[in-house]
């Protein structure tokens, strides 16, 4: 296959992939008699209507686009990271733990600082299952899930006792929340009127560095060839066992600092409810990128259109907004399925086949 | 002596749901699919199960068959998200653990849209009764542990043997196991082992539906999106844990829920331990446990996960 032709048969299955969900979710739309139409204008139009609205869906794309460059990362060095949303709390609680203890620090040093410890938490966080699946075969679909599991307990936990902000227990108003971080680890805002900050340099900065990374130098190389094929590259001398952890540690750094990078750009303090959702969207946003930073960065601004459209149709045309997960979820399996179909020339060989047989059929009858 | 047999009445009735979905997963791996899904279908399950009997009685006390036919609900739309799973694992042969967050997600997200639109905010249900058995409930100690429960916790100990039996002793759950662990020589004596996969995916949904209308019928009595709190993930964790087996499933199930009723017993004895991270230890327990498992690999469907194609040498 050229080159050309590649990524234009990417293109072909994710708009299908695209097509299938919308057409998925129209049904159920249907079903809770919802008007169709109304509903995905709202979400697909509305939020790019105003300023302040692509703001918003800017400053979700942010760490959607950070989060899904590693979990590609992952993917193609062949194993599957759904442990996003622990990592990136994880470093959400590293970052803000930093930024408590320093304050003094000048900006020069303590940002970097910060966002440093963010990543770090979250490849400690990833260190975990890729040890387990490379030293004990542990399935990291499982551990990933469980670790998320114990990363939210631990984060409410943090919330609620070591780093609760004092004047919320003398106000009494007892919120689980951090103290406000000092204006050193802020990240600036862009645009006036609007909540962009420059995170968005951090994640283009990032998708470059992943490209140069995967495809540019041997390394990269070597985990991709693992990714591919497990024995051929054990039979190439690539240590399989090491490009796992090394895998898992880069994609939980990658949700650990989109972790960092959203509280100190939109939140400036550790709150509940940060992650809502980014590490499973993360996902979604590496497959409909096609796994490659060129895609991932149009990938995310599309998957941060349609949380903020469906927050959105949630007030103007009365439709949940847990719909987001409903396409979400069509998206990948379409995404999954078709690849494979595709890859596959003999199953719509046969399909024609048997279609025409049956045509035959009933022709004669 | 009574603080062992409030943990006892209290963990068994716990355990119920993830025994279902789990032996729903068991049939589905040993027919050598992997579906992670589990936990949308469970999702699924829990929201319809509660709506027939909400819908016909909008929080006032229903008639059984109302129940009956909310757990109905459940499981035959459980075993159509079986079927759906398939047709993009088997069919299409999409990777099975990443389609398998699909469906999770599709499956958690529909629940949750249709919860808001149909019931709105929280709503609590009377759901299902307990059903002491008459005499036997009335034997101390083991009266209230064994015999004072839901009438669904009866039967799905029942379901255990039963389970047992047909994978073990009838020509379908041979057919299943062959299917799993070498479904070139199961193709060769003529087993359609694809449609053998979509009858255990089929099987193991409608299980997972009604683990979850478990849920929201028995335990907790009302729907929310927290509901399933990561049981179907221990549930496909346990299948690993009870290496494919039926009994040693029912072990592994019992042995999560004892340490659950524990801790909640431990709370409310009163004892100063951050209650966050006695919530944590049952899914840090399914990571120690799968760690030390490794072994057990060995013994699996040797087929797990792999899509079967008959016009491919592999």
């Amino acid at each position: 296959m050229t080159k050309q032709f590649k990524i234009l048969y990417r293109m072909v299955i994710i708009l299908l992939a695209g097509a299938a969900a919308m057409l998925l979710g129209a049904f159920i739309l249907w079903a809770i008699g919802a008007d169709v139409t109304k509903t995905y204008s709202v979400i697909i139009l509305e939020p790019l209507k105003n300023r302040i609205q692509i703001g918003e869906v800017i400053i979700r794309a942010i760490p959607l686009t950070v989060i899904a460059l590693g979990i590609s990362v992952a993917y193609r060095s062949g194993i599957i990271n759904i442990g996003a949303e622990g990592q990136m709390a994880m470093g959400i609680l590293a970052a803000t733990a930093v930024a408590l203890a320093l304050p003094g620090l000048p900006k020069a040093v303590l940002l970097p600082l910060a966002l440093t410890a963010g990543a770090l938490g979250g490849a400690a966080w990833g260190f975990i299952p890729g040890l387990l699946k490379a030293k004990l075969h542990v399935s990291e679909l499982l551990s990933t899930v469980m670790l998320n599991y114990i990363a939210a307990q631990f984060y409410t936990f943090c919330l609620r006792g070591p780093m609760l902000d004092p004047a919320e227990i003398t106000m009494g108003s007892g919120t689980p929340q951090s103290m406000r971080l000092t204006r050193a680890v802020w990240l600036d805002r862009l645009v006036p009127g609007t909540r962009i900050h420059t995170g968005v340099y951090i994640a283009l900065f990032l998708a470059f560095v992943v490209w140069l990374l995967l495809w540019r130098t041997s390394w990269g190389y070597r985990m991709r060839a693992a990714g591919a094929g497990e024995r051929a590259a054990r039979y190439g001398g690539i240590g399989v066992a090491g490009c796992l952890v090394a895998a898992m540690m880069i994609s939980g750094a990658f949700a650990g600092l989109a972790g960092a990078v959203e509280v100190a750009g939109v939140h400036r303090r550790a709150i509940e409810g940060i992650t809502g959702g980014y590490g499973f969207s993360g996902i979604v946003v590496a497959l409909f990128g096609g796994l490659h930073p060129a895609g991932i960065v149009p990938a995310s601004f599309f998957f941060g259109l349609l949380i903020v459209g469906a927050d959105m149709t949630q007030r103007m045309a009365g439709v949940p907004a847990n719909m987001v997960l409903v396409l979400q979820g069509v998206i990948i399996l379409v995404i999954v399925a078709t690849r494979m179909v595709l890859a596959n020339p003999y199953l719509a060989d046969r399909v024609w086949r048997r279609y025409r047989a049956l045509f035959r059929h009933n022709m004669e009858e | 002596m009574d603080f062992a047999v409030n943990i006892l009445a209290l963990g068994i009735p716990f355990s119920v749901a993830l025994l279902l979905a789990s032996l729903g997963e068991m049939f589905n791996q040993r027919a050598g699919v992997f579906n992670l899904g589990c936990e949308g279908i469970m999702a699924m399950g829990a929201f319809l199960g509660m709506l027939v009997p909400y819908a016909a009685g909008q929080g006032a006390p229903v008639s059984g068959a109302f129940n009956l036919l909310g757990l109905l609900l459940a499981m035959g739309a459980g075993a159509l998200l079986g079927l759906f799973f398939g047709l993009a694992v088997i069919t299409f042969r999409a990777p099975q653990g990443i389609a398998g967050i699909g469906l999770q997600m599709f499956g958690v997200g529909t629940a949750g849209t249709l919860f808001r639109h149909f019931v709105g905010g929280t709503q609590s249900i009377p759901g299902i009764d307990r059903l002491p058995i008459p005499v036997l409930s009335e034997i101390p100690l083991l009266g209230p542990v064994f015999f004072s429960h839901n009438p669904l916790v009866y039967l799905t100990f029942l379901l255990v043997p039963a389970a047992w039996y047909i994978l073990f002793r009838t020509p379908w759950g041979l057919r299943v196991r062959a299917s799993g662990t070498n479904p070139r020589a199961a193709d060769s004596m003529g087993i359609r082992v694809n449609l053998v996969r979509y009858q255990a995916l089929a099987v193991g949904g409608a299980l997972a539906g009604l683990a979850g209308a478990y849920l929201s019928l028995c335990q907790v009595k009302m729907f929310s999106d927290e509901i399933i709190a990561g049981r179907g993930f221990i549930a496909v964790a346990l299948v690993y844990f009870g290496h494919w087996r039926p009994l040693k499933i029912t072990g592994g199930a019992l042995l999560f829920s004892l340490a659950q009723a524990l801790q909640l017993a431990i709370q409310g004895q009163g004892i100063d331990f951050p209650y966050e991270f006695a919530v944590m230890l049952p899914y840090a327990l399914v990571i120690v446990v799968l760690a030390f498992s490794r072994e057990s690999l060995l013994l699996g469907p040797t087929a797990l996960g792999k899509p079967f194609n008959r016009e491919m040498r592999t």
